[in-house]
């Protein structure tokens, strides 16, 4: 496996020489805010979305991502005429704090001393996350934002801006996620943290003294992870038990077409097809994401309960909240199942908040908030067009025009 | 009383009669709760027109999907068991629409939206209609009509009631009946506004407004 270190390449950032003060009582005294926008930023400044990142994605939402070349992670969702419609909102999207797309995380130089961070980064929280997102928002001269999106982690970060910036959020859209990360959930992220902490690479840590990578550790945690993200359905159906017809070619095979002795049979082979599924996804990710980074955020993840932040009473975090909520989960949905979303609903029907609440059927697994549901998009463009209009947001020339068309 | 004067200036195309009755009774601009909210066209009506914080609780998801697709605030959940959630008065008006019947435990729904709600807006088929009491006077049979349209073995209506049976409870739960009407099978208001029994005789639909005594 590839233990090249991850290029080097320049995102688009701001600085905040003010640092920023964290959870754990450190100061950061320099703060990186890595980040991509979309769309046009309207007179009023009252036309932003702010979309947040889950685990390991980052803030190219709807354009190729520089390391991979792949199309942006949510680009069926943000763009002209898709569901967050960047003709009429204005898409702000930031590397999570911790992360290693830019923001300042482990892959950033210590702000006390020579060398990079690493395991040294300080523990940020899921609300540090949001704390730095908000100095980025108020430095675009933001100080109400329209809507913030996000699923999974990037949902807790919004249900964290929504408790702790309630006057910052008109609407929020928590997909696919949960007011605490559960017992199981931090269970399976331990198995991955292990995995990288077992490989000899890893070097405690200091892999980047070296130029290496933890790859193989890295890549075990995505895998295991990766389960976690789909469902028994969706892999029966995309993998079922199918073997690999054609095994792939040794190293060393002739390349002219004539045929190489099949390798005796070995239990170290490919067999089934979802296994060479699962280490694509593995051997792609340790290209594309730091594993120092990994385990910093992970730990946010599995920190965050945001009940525990208002002396256990998920509603009080809403106490007297205006913001417009839209709840949205998945049927086969068991990393953050329903339950989780219905809760949430709970606590807001508590201080009696404005709350749409929706359940999508969909066989594939947590990831389906990443795929096409036309019910899903049809739910969140609809609910919102409803908040542009309470808000008193201009409707887009799309809209506008098909209102105009005449009866016929 | 006041908003009864009030012509209907719009009526979004899918509401129902019934429906039109109810936004009659909602005053302008106040806080509502539609339980069983459907596909949302009272509260699109309410919010649209009269001013109104509406939204909407309503079971069946596809109707959820297509609510909220609308824009329109409703949520997934259930009158027997959501209700509990709210505080004490959030909304002004708490609506349910012909779902008493249908729900587990029709006296603590009523409780709770008289809880969580200053008033409460209730409409239900009336079980004592004249057809159904011939109907099963001369057959001997469950009746079936138009509004009562399903089989005893698979019908979800499991508490039906009639407008006397509704007076009663009331009296008894301690409200107070501010308006009360029944409608005919035509859907027009019935002449019998001041005569319970006769309502009860020729009315196939009951709408209350209901507060704490």
């Amino acid at each position: 496996m590839d233990t090249t270190p991850l290029p080097q390449v320049a995102h688009q950032h701001l600085v905040f020489e003010d640092g920023l003060a964290l959870d754990c009582g450190r100061h950061l005294a320099r703060l990186e805010v890595a980040y991509r926008t979309y769309g046009t930023l309207n007179a009023a400044r009252s036309n932003a979305i702010l979309i947040c990142h889950a685990l390991t994605g980052d803030q190219y939402v709807a354009e190729p991502q520089p390391l991979t070349g792949k199309p942006g992670w949510w680009e069926l969702v943000v763009g002209p005429g898709k569901p967050i419609d960047t003709d009429r909102y204005f898409v702000l999207c930031a590397n999570v704090l911790g992360g290693c797309m830019g923001s300042t995380g482990p892959r950033s130089p210590r702000d006390d001393g020579p060398g990079l961070w690493g395991t040294d980064f300080p523990p940020v929280t899921v609300h540090d996350m949001v704390a730095a997102q908000r100095k980025l928002v108020t430095h675009f001269g933001i100080s109400r934002l329209f809507a913030v999106i996000g699923g999974s982690m990037g949902g807790m970060q919004v249900l964290e801006w929504a408790a702790s910036y309630p006057e910052m959020v008109f609407a929020a859209v928590p997909i696919a996620t949960a007011a605490y990360h559960s017992a199981q959930n931090i269970a399976f992220d331990e198995v991955g943290r292990q995995a990288i902490f077992a490989d000899p690479d890893w070097k405690g840590g200091r892999y980047w003294e070296d130029g290496t990578i933890p790859a193989r550790g890295l890549a075990v945690a995505r895998m295991c992870a990766h389960i976690t993200y789909l469902s028994e359905d969706a892999l029966n159906r995309k993998f079922g038990r199918r073997l690999r017809t054609r095994p792939t070619a040794p190293e060393g095979a002739t390349t002219d077409g004539t045929p190489t002795a099949a390798p005796p049979p070995s239990v170290f082979s490919d067999k089934f097809e979802v296994q060479s599924y699962l280490h694509h996804q593995g051997s792609t990710f340790v290209r594309r994401f730091d594993a120092n980074s990994y385990l910093a955020i992970t730990r946010a993840m599995d920190y965050f309960d945001l009940a525990a932040e208002y002396d256990g009473n998920l509603a009080a975090a809403f106490a007297g909240t205006r913001t417009r909520f839209l709840l949205v989960s998945f049927t086969s949905d068991w990393l953050f199942p329903t339950s989780e979303s219905r809760a949430i609903a709970r606590a807001l029907n508590g201080v009696a908040a404005n709350v749409s609440f929706v359940e999508i059927a969909s066989d594939k697994g947590h990831d389906a908030f990443l795929l096409d549901e036309p019910d899903f998009f049809r739910t969140l463009s609809g609910f919102l067009s409803g908040c542009a209009e309470h808000a008193g947001l201009a409707p887009s020339s799309r809209e506008e025009s098909s209102r105009e068309e005449p009866p016929r | 009383m006041n908003a009864a004067a009030e012509p209907i200036r719009y009526v979004a195309k899918n509401m129902r009669l019934d429906q039109r009755l109810i936004a009659e009774m909602v005053e302008a601009g106040s806080r509502v709760l539609d339980i069983g909210c459907g596909d949302g066209a009272l509260i699109e009506y309410l919010s649209r027109t009269r001013g109104c914080d509406a939204r909407g609780i309503e079971i069946d998801m596809a109707e959820v999907t297509h609510a909220v697709g609308r824009g329109l605030p409703v949520m997934h959940g259930d009158a027997d068991a959501d209700l509990a959630q709210y505080p004490d008065g959030a909304f002004d008006y708490v609506v349910l629409s012909r779902t008493l019947q249908a729900v587990e435990k029709p006296r603590e729904v009523l409780r709770q939206m008289l809880r969580i709600g200053a008033r409460a807006v209730v409409s239900f088929p009336n079980f004592g209609h004249w057809q159904l009491r011939w109907q099963l006077l001369t057959r001997g049979r469950m009746p079936m009509t138009s509004v009562w349209g399903r089989y005893w073995y698979e019908t979800p209506n499991i508490h039906p009631c009639t407008i006397r049976d509704f007076f009663d409870l009331c009296t008894q739960e301690g409200y107070r009946v501010e308006r009360w009407l029944a409608v005919d099978d035509a859907g027009q208001r019935s002449p019998w506004r001041r005569a319970p029994r006769l309502a009860n005789l020729f009315g196939e639909q009951a709408l209350f407004l209901l507060r704490k005594a």
